[in-house]
């Protein structure tokens, strides 16, 4: 073209050019073909509700993740009212009825010191639940900061960040904790501490591989070349795809944190006693196990369904969001 | 091109067949009633777009149909056999022996774990019942007929060690391996660079004269099929639209879409000063959207009343088949779809290159011994032993000069380097060495260190629109921050420049609200493009922008780059590794290879001799859809050297078929000019190659 500087040529040719191109899509199109279904729950991103229902549809369309989501939103609300279902103090002792077998009364039975064990398991349920809640939130915002700064930063950062992580995960979590523990002292805001520092790395492991894999796209390096600043292209255009990942990853994670705030309980060494913890009662109740089972089965139990209902949970928020793209 | 045994019954007949796909409760057509006849000895090629249900068809026809897949009618006849009542253990019987498939993607198609040869033994030994040593050596033969190098140490290497190229043609010899009487191809050398697919295209059609099979070679290059096939099927929609020998629909296509399509692709040394090319508005219906009558009639120029009901297929007498109600008019030469004249005529006095870039030019963008170099990761031994990191030449000392309102185009096979030198331009990477000046002041290699005057001038279009656009922000919001943010626009303001950038790329100006996965492939480019046009930047590097969009789709994404260049009299960098596209588009091409310049011409001058002798492999190589076309034959032995150990001397000295000897080996060549003032990086001058070289592209 520029060889012939001539602007009849040019006009020529771009009047050819618009003559023959026709809009892509002009009206007379559009209305022929149906407006496709929007395919992706995030298609709405500015209608956050319509997403929540929609997630909510995809998990009660499947059995186990029905399941698994009625637990949970059970243990929910008992945990949000839990003074208010309780019939008994949480400390509170009927000597006379110790050691007492589920009856209408008790409806989980007493334990040795005559303490109601369906009111500890309600009021344990609100301690737990906050508390692995809690703890795991702190460690999807901490992994989720280091994971995105180590993914897009990359370069000698990464590369410190990411070996301190792997010596962290390569000692098994309970071992990890117990060693924490072992620092710090058993206390309540110990296990929160405990529950972030196991955790961050995890989380930051998923979201770190995420953003490896969509900083290289178009859409960031176009951010780039407009001189976004590196929150904004962080926070603004990384963040919102990783959020699927991310979110199966936290709830699996609280699943996760429940059964080790259970465990070190268990073990003595989480929260302490009078603190109706389940992991707690089921070891106070271990020894009288013969003569009151129902003091450690009810509580074991507690966990065992919380942990499988977040589970099955987590495991359907993947199914619906995978399946829609 | 070979022999078709006409008195023998077909190998395969598929008749009426319709195939559906299963959505949820719902199943939609995937493929509409296509019949097609494949006799003994013949290649046929299945042609169309994506979307268009072609590689359904030959998934039925392997009944690889997979859970979601239903025939839901017609027939499919295999040797006298209805295939589609055989169980899967009668199916077994013909899978691999009688009928065999070569996929897409070699990587996939081959176990990472066993070697190379071992898996075509095993064919062998299950399927001939050989001895593991008579095995081996047959491995070794077929090996040796589809060309591979080096058979011996290809059996014995596992798949991640062989070249692209490599697998494709093990992929080959397996399918093969059986003496099949039909083999069906599916896109087998897509994914391969032009040269390669050049070498075992020429492979393939020698070995389909020796061997007489059958073949359904499916793919949407028509210039592969120029180049391969007997007779061509064109499917569109999911429903075949034209069936006709190869010359005849490449002379005289009758179906609309056959036509458009044909105009869609820019052919090999055709420029934008005398072609215009012809764009298909619209896009392929979507499965479960396809239109009641004709399926081509939203985008159908020649359509009328009658159309909205659905044409039958129609037999002509001489042996062809189309889908057109309006065929015989069209066979007539009454109307037609292709209105554009395909030549106009260039006006105005050539200057020479040289005189251009040095008296005429204005002078945007030069690049001086521009080098990229990668460290490659040092093992725990070299680090040890201090030995210093050795380096993939990306980019290696490139010099290059850019006018105001010209387009460059930078051709180069994957690997050459094209692309890193793109994004060293903008600042995606950072250059090692070399400097690089935007209107005369030096750019820093940092983006970081870019002010937003320079940030201003440079935009880049990427090459996959699927990836261009954030899927979570609406079209009007990704296009509304450069406004925003460079152009420093108050958000009204930047909202009524995103209406006009739309309407400028023709997207309706609602388009602004929508989000990225409710817009076509072929809208999201539009979209990025008016992005990049946003800033109206001086320099706009635009990276392989249509080479993942569907032909019909391309041809109207040039036109609107090449519109809106001239509009705002933007300097363009044009990258990819289609010379057809290149030669349209640009108005001086570069030729790269291992991150070196070969060859800096016009782009007028590019398709005659004298050229340098990597160009002019590329040209004998790429597949030209019109079979009337003759093209000079030289084809590259090897593989592109990699980019840690680069050749000494000459880069192109290992592959190239002007070889001098030493010279070539030890010493750099210099640049040398000819007349038009074009650039050849080669030791040979440029007389003596002209006089060595032919044109490769003759009329016939
Ligand atoms: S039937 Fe009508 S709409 Fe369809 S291709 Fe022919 S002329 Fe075009
Ligand atoms: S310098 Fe030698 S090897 Fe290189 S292109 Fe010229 S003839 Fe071929």
């Amino acid at each position: 073209m520029t060889w012939y500087r001539n602007a009849g040529t040019r006009l020529l040719l771009n009047s050819r050019v618009s003559i023959s191109s026709e809009p892509l899509s002009s009206n007379k199109q559009s209305s022929k073909e149906p407006q496709r279904e929007p395919i992706s729950p995030y298609s709405q991103a500015a209608n956050r509700t319509n997403r929540i229902i929609s997630l909510f549809r995809g998990l009660y369309a499947k059995p186990s993740s029905a399941i698994g989501t009625t637990i949970f939103l059970i243990f929910l609300t008992v945990a949000l009212f839990g003074p208010l279902i309780a019939p008994y103090g949480v400390n509170e002792q009927i000597a006379a009825d110790a050691r007492q077998p589920p009856s209408l009364q008790h409806w989980f039975g007493t334990d040795n010191l005559g303490r109601d064990v369906f009111t500890r398991v309600v009021i344990g349920a609100r301690d737990i639940l906050a508390l692995a809640g809690l703890g795991t939130l702190l460690a999807v915002v901490c992994g989720t900061a280091f994971g995105l700064l180590s993914g897009y930063m990359g370069a000698w950062f990464d590369e410190g960040l990411m070996r301190l992580f792997d010596s962290l995960l390569a000692m098994p979590a309970l071992l990890l904790s117990l060693l924490l523990l072992g620092i710090l002292g058993p206390s309540r805001s110990s296990v929160l501490i405990v529950i972030v520092i196991v955790y961050t790395p995890i989380v930051a492991r998923v979201v770190r591989s995420v953003v490896l894999s969509v900083k290289t796209r178009g859409f960031v390096e176009a951010s780039r070349l407009q001189g976004e600043s590196i929150p904004y292209i962080l926070f603004r255009e990384i963040l919102p795809s990783t959020l699927p990942a991310l979110t199966v990853e936290s709830a699996l994670r609280f699943s996760y944190a429940i059964f080790l705030v259970a465990s070190l309980g268990f073990l003595g060494v989480g929260v302490q006693p009078p603190n109706p913890d389940w992991g707690l009662m089921v070891k106070e109740a271990r020894v009288h196990v013969f003569q009151i089972p129902w003091a450690m089965y009810f509580p074991a139990g507690a966990i065992a369904l919380v942990v499988i209902g977040v589970n099955l949970m987590s495991d359907g928020i993947k199914r619906v969001w995978q399946k829609s793209g | 091109m070979n022999t078709i045994t006409k008195d023998q019954s077909p190998t395969l007949i598929i008749e009426d067949l319709t195939v559906a796909y299963r959505y949820g409760d719902l199943l939609l057509d995937a493929v509409r009633d296509f019949s097609l006849q494949i006799a003994a000895g013949q290649t046929y090629g299945l042609v169309g777009e994506s979307g268009s249900g072609k590689t359904t068809v030959a998934m039925a026809v392997m009944r690889y149909l997979g859970d979601t897949g239903v025939v839901r009618a017609g027939k499919i006849e295999f040797d006298g056999r209805d295939l589609l009542s055989l169980n899967t253990s009668e199916m077994r019987q013909v899978w691999g022996a009688e009928m065999s498939l070569v996929p897409q993607n070699p990587l996939s198609s081959l176990n990472p774990s066993i070697r190379v040869g071992e898996q075509l033994s095993e064919i062998l030994r299950h399927h001939q019942g050989l001895d593991r040593e008579t095995a081996r050596v047959k491995t070794l033969e077929l090996f040796r007929m589809v060309q591979l190098p080096d058979p011996q140490w290809v059996a014995d290497s596992y798949p991640h060690q062989i070249s692209g190229g490599m697998r494709q043609r093990v992929l080959i010899a397996m399918a093969l391996s059986t003496t099949p009487c039909l083999l069906i191809l599916d896109e087998p050398t897509t994914s391969l660079d032009v040269t390669t697919q050049a070498s075992i295209l020429d492979r393939m059609s020698e070995l389909i004269i020796d061997l007489q099979s059958s073949i359904l070679y499916v793919t949407h290059n028509l210039g592969v099929v120029a180049q391969i096939c007997d007779r061509v099927a064109v499917l569109y929609a999911g429903e075949l639209v034209e069936d006709a020998a190869l010359e005849d629909l490449f002379r005289m296509p009758l179906h609309p879409y056959t036509q458009g399509l044909l105009d869609s692709v820019p052919h090999l040394g055709e420029t934008k000063d005398e072609v215009q090319l012809g764009a298909i508005p619209g896009q392929i219906p979507a499965l479960g959207a396809r239109p009641e009558g004709c399926v081509f009639e939203p985008r159908c120029p020649l359509a009328i009343q009658i159309c909205s009901q659905r044409p039958p297929i129609i037999s002509t007498n001489n042996g062809r088949k189309v889908r057109c109600h309006r065929w015989e008019e069209i066979a007539s030469g009454s109307i037609s779809a292709r209105e554009i004249p395909r030549e106009f005529k260039k006006e105005g006095t050539e200057i020479t290159l040289d005189q251009y870039e040095n008296e005429h030019g204005d002078t945007i963008l030069d690049l001086r011994d521009v080098e990229v170099h990668f460290p490659l990761r040092r093992s725990i031994r070299e680090v040890i032993i201090t030995e210093p990191a050795r380096k993939v030449k990306a980019v290696d000392g490139i010099s290059l000069s850019l006018q105001r309102a010209q387009t460059l185009g930078l051709v180069g096979e994957s690997g050459s380097g094209k692309t890193t030198l793109g994004r060293a331009i903008v600042g995606l990477v950072e250059r090692t060495n070399g400097d690089i000046d935007l209107f005369g002041i030096s750019l820093p290699p940092a983006l970081s260190r870019r002010d937003f005057k320079t940030l201003h001038q440079l935009q880049m279009v990427f090459q996959n629109p699927e990836q261009a656009l954030n899927p979570y922000l609406s079209i009007g919001a990704s296009m509304r921050r450069p406004l925003m943010r460079l152009a420093k626009k108050s958000r009204r303001e930047a909202d009524k420049e995103v209406a006009n950038l739309l309407k400028a790329v023709q997207l309706p100006p609602d388009y602004a609200f929508r989000m990225p996965n409710q817009i076509s492939g072929g809208e999201k480019q539009r979209v990025a493009i008016a992005r990049a046009f946003a800033t109206n930047p001086g320099l706009l590097v635009a990276d392989e922008p249509v080479s993942s969009l569907d032909v019909s789709v391309q041809a109207s994404i040039l036109n609107l780059l090449n519109e809106l260049q001239i509009e705002h009299e933007t300097t363009m960098l044009f990258i990819s590794h289609n010379l057809a596209v290149v030669g349209y588009l640009a108005d001086v091409i570069a030729v790269i290879y291992l991150g070196k310049l070969m060859e800096v011409s016009r782009s007028q001058d590019l398709f005659k001799p004298p050229y340098h002798p990597y160009t002019e492999a590329l040209l004998s190589a790429v597949p030209i859809p019109d079979p009337s076309i003759q093209q000079g034959r030289i084809r590259l032995k090897g593989d592109v050297p990699s980019p840690v150990n680069t050749p000494s001397g000459c880069p192109f000295h290992t592959r190239c078929p002007h070889f001098l000897g030493d010279i070539c080996v030890s010493k750099k060549p210099v640049w040398q000019m000819d007349a038009n003032g074009n650039r050849i990086y080669c030791h040979i001058p440029v007389e003596e190659l002209g006089a060595k070289q032919k044109n490769m592209i003759k009329q016939e």
